[in-house]
């Protein structure tokens, strides 16, 4: 009999201790603000008892992943002043003592994700926050824990800067280019000088192309002939 | 006028020919779109309030701009002679005009390239998945983004500090930022390559005809940006306010002779290689009506997107507040929205006005959005690169964007560099024995030293004072002696003459006037107004700084006194040739040394040519 009340005592009594324990400010205790019509707009879903049950499973299985040995279960995650925003205070109890409430730092560590340059890992402690945010189709600013700041993911920084390679194929293919041009325009110079020198063959040659009745049809004035004696010779 | 290399005679025994009607219009077309279309007549439009700049430009191409193209085309063509030896044999005591030319030309070449710098370095950076300005990066620690970049956006902070690494003010220096010599060395290296080679007039379809192909399809995608009809409207809504202010018809004429390259001296050089029979009356209209087109179409969807910008910011900001108010009256999620924010806060401040105050809530306006969003040389940059992150395939349309500015920068280049090396040329400063792929080389190199200045970390204020200082009243004032020593010492029968030769008929009535009157007294009443002006206020400058009260605004200085004298130095030095070469004809005159007939002189002149 005795047994009885007591038991009734603790039904009752619990949930009566526990809502004091969860109080707006509470040393221990987060707040988090929801906004879920941000988020989805036309598929957003109506925040009702059954999401806030969610909400209270996913802060336990956060919590068992953080500490593994203790088993958490719904009842230990107390939420308390809902309002229409929608935002309310949670705090947690431990599973074993429900007087005692787990401290701020813990329930962060367990709640945030670590930031790692490695692809997600599904059974590492980092990324609660990340499965957190996805049972309910939020993100981290749209499902947020007041005073957890979610850390921010590494960008990929390649060894070399993708430009200077860039610029590395273009000023390499510009400088061939002049090198290039320098020897080819040096090498007809070189020609033009070799062929001035060279006495009558290839002149008679050029010549005979354009003289019909002894005139020179040469329409362009070509400089490489500057000499005129070896011109009248002929 | 196609490009064949520095070899070319003034004398005209190589004539190059056109393959057909279309190359010819293309040619011209390329040769009137420029970088000046793309990114300095949008600068312009938003300085003076978008639309105000309209009508003192129309008035200025009508005016100012057509006459003197046509009268630069007309006597390049008819004496065939580069920008010394026309103005030498017009009147050898206004030979330094051509000078005058050069060294305008020369000190455009300087900054310019510099702007063909940032192109290649926002080219290089375009083969990036994510691009570089579409997120800003996280600070030391990680914990959140670099603050400079949360405050104005990560399209302006990869502009202002990944690429220009801006110094706040003036007077601090920085560093040479090495990066930005990098790619003024690639600038410099493909000019050089690029002009000793030439290009092919069949290149000339692909050129002219791709800045209209990318630019339609910004527009397109412009028209398409939620905002972008403020944009417009901002652009197209004429306001006379600042049309009181001298500084708008001065940058007005000088944004043409820039765009139109008039004054520079290349388009003397490049007429004279045209037929002597070739209808230039024909090719001045064609060439300036289609230059200021595609400037104005160029700026539509710039404004378009200057609106989606401003209207983003608008509803971020108006966000920012919904969301403080929403949290701190715990009111249900999206009950305000960005339509009915003013009765919700009218309501809330009527209850509770101390909490609401405590918010620090911003003022929100759309208009002021639309007048601070980007001004300066960095606003085709920091528009553009805006646009391309909100298309997919990001990386395409930027590289095809840059592609589009750097080829267009590329074949001004040539222009300004024709406009050097000539005259040098011609003024026999070249020694005999140096081949002439080294001296551009030369000159190049000495140019891309001058021009590190402006890869300091305060270049970018730098470019600014040459691009205000130097492209505009030297040009103003070579373009008043060009029309008076045509119009007055030349005489206008004499050039009506040339003109019934060269196109058929005499020039009509509106030609004459423009010439004789209108011009020459419109560059006159501009700058001495704009002379007067200078001399009363303090010119200032937009500086970046991120410590500055009201970031990510600009803060206003007033330039230093030794900047200022600079700027006066940087105007004066270009036209200070015009009296010394006239003074010096005189002294060499008076004195005997040539003879004492002054029209031997003048053939002898000519003859050294």
């Amino acid at each position: 009999m005795l047994v009885r009340i007591l038991v009734l005592l603790y039904l009752v009594g619990a949930p009566a201790l526990a809502q004091t324990l969860c109080q707006p400010n509470a040393s221990n205790g987060y707040r988090v603000r929801i906004s879920i019509k941000t988020a989805l707009g036309n598929q957003a879903y109506e925040w009702n008892e059954n999401e806030m049950f969610l909400f209270q499973a996913t802060m336990a299985f956060a919590m068992r992943r953080y500490y593994k040995t203790e088993t958490y279960n719904v009842d230990n995650i107390i939420v308390c002043n809902q309002t229409r925003r929608v935002s309310f205070w949670f705090v947690v109890i431990s599973p074993e003592n429900p007087t005692m409430l787990i401290p701020k730092a813990d329930v962060e560590k367990a709640v945030s994700a670590l930031t790692t340059r490695l692809p997600c890992r599904p059974m590492s402690n980092s990324m609660s926050r990340h499965r957190i945010n996805n049972a309910f189709l939020l993100t981290d600013r749209t499902l947020e824990f007041l005073g957890i700041h979610p850390t921010l993911a590494e960008p990929v920084n390649p060894d070399t800067p993708p430009w200077l390679i860039v610029f590395g194929v273009v000023i390499g293919a510009v400088f061939a280019g002049i090198i290039a041009l320098l020897v080819s325009s040096l090498l007809q110079k070189r020609r033009k000088e070799k062929g001035m020198m060279e006495d009558g063959q290839d002149e008679e040659d050029r010549q005979m192309k354009g003289v019909e009745n002894g005139i020179n049809l040469d329409g362009i004035y070509n400089r490489g002939f500057t000499d005129d004696d070896r011109f009248t010779k002929l | 006028m196609p490009e064949e290399g520095m070899e070319n005679s003034k004398g005209g025994e190589e004539r190059p020919k056109w393959n057909n009607k279309a190359e010819y219009l293309l040619t011209c077309i390329g040769f009137a779109v420029g970088l000046g279309n793309v990114w300095r007549f949008p600068y312009l439009c938003q300085i003076y309030g978008g639309g105000a700049f309209l009508i003192p430009y129309l008035i200025a191409l009508v005016f100012q701009g057509l006459p003197l193209l046509y009268l630069e085309l007309a006597i390049g063509q008819r004496l065939r002679m580069g920008s010394i030896g026309v103005w030498n044999s017009i009147s050898p005591y206004l030979g330094g005009v051509g000078v005058a030319s050069m060294v305008v030309s020369l000190c455009v070449s300087l900054f310019y390239n510099t702007i063909v710098a940032w192109v290649l370095w926002y080219l290089f950076n375009s083969f990036q998945e994510p691009l570089p300005w579409s997120q800003c990066p996280l600070n030391h620690n990680n914990t959140g983004y670099v603050e400079e970049c949360v405050e104005s956006t990560p399209v302006n902070y990869f502009w202002y500090r990944k690429t220009l690494n801006i110094t706040p003010n003036m007077e601090t220096s920085g560093s040479l930022q090495w990066w930005m010599v990098v790619s003024l060395a690639t600038a410099w290296s493909i000019v050089y390559i690029c002009f000793i080679r030439g290009s092919r007039p069949s290149a000339v379809y692909v050129t002219a005809t791709f800045p209209y192909l990318v630019l339609t399809i910004f527009l397109v995608r412009a028209l398409t940006l939620p905002g972008s009809s403020e944009g417009l409207i901002y652009l197209f809504t004429p306001d006379v306010r600042p049309l009181s202010n001298p500084q708008v018809w001065l940058d007005a004429a000088t944004q043409i002779f820039f765009s139109l390259s008039v004054a520079f001296g290349g388009l003397i050089s490049f007429s004279s290689y045209n037929s002597q029979k070739n209808n230039c009356e024909r090719d001045a209209v064609l060439v300036g009506v289609i230059n200021s087109a595609t400037s104005i179409y160029a700026s539509i969807p710039i404004f378009a997107i200057l609106g989606f910008k401003a209207h983003t910011n608008y509803v971020t900001c108006l966000n920012g507040n919904i969301l403080a108010l929403t949290n701190e009256f715990d009111i249900s999620d999206m009950n305000i929205t960005v339509e009915n924010y003013e009765q919700w806060f009218d309501s809330l401040n009527g209850t509770h006005p101390s909490r609401v105050s405590d918010l620090n809530l911003k003022t929100c306006d759309l208009q002021t959005f639309l007048d601070q969003s980007a001004s300066g040389t960095g606003l085709a940059f920091i528009v553009f690169t805006e646009a391309v992150i909100s298309m997919p395939g990001s990386q395409v349309w930027a590289v095809l964007f840059f592609i589009m500015l750097f080829s267009l920068g590329l074949s001004s280049m040539f222009g300004n560099l024709e406009g050097v090396l000539t005259p040098l040329h011609d003024l026999k400063l070249v020694p005999k024995w140096m081949p002439n792929e080294l001296f551009t080389a030369l000159i190049c190199l000495v140019l891309f030293l001058v021009s590190l200045i402006f890869t300091l970390g305060s270049g970018n204020y730098w470019l600014e004072i040459f691009n205000s200082y130097v492209g505009s009243v030297p040009l103003l004032i070579i373009a008043f002696f060009e029309i008076i020593a045509v119009a007055y010492i030349y005489g206008i029968g004499r050039f009506s003459d040339d003109l019934e030769f060269m196109t058929g008929h005499r020039p009509n009535i509106f030609w004459k006037v423009c010439w004789l009157v209108i011009s020459p007294l419109m560059l006159f009443v501009v700058l001495v107004a704009y002379v007067a002006v200078q001399a009363q206020t303090h010119p200032t400058y937009p500086a970046w700084n991120p410590d500055y009260v009201n970031f990510p605004d600009t803060e206003v200085l007033p330039y230093p006194d030794w900047v200022f004298a600079i700027c006066v130095l940087l105007s004066s030095v270009p036209v200070i040739f015009i009296p010394l070469v006239a003074i010096y004809r005189l002294i060499c005159c008076m004195s005997g040394r040539h003879s004492e007939d002054p029209t031997s002189s003048v053939l002898s002149v000519v003859m050294a040519l």
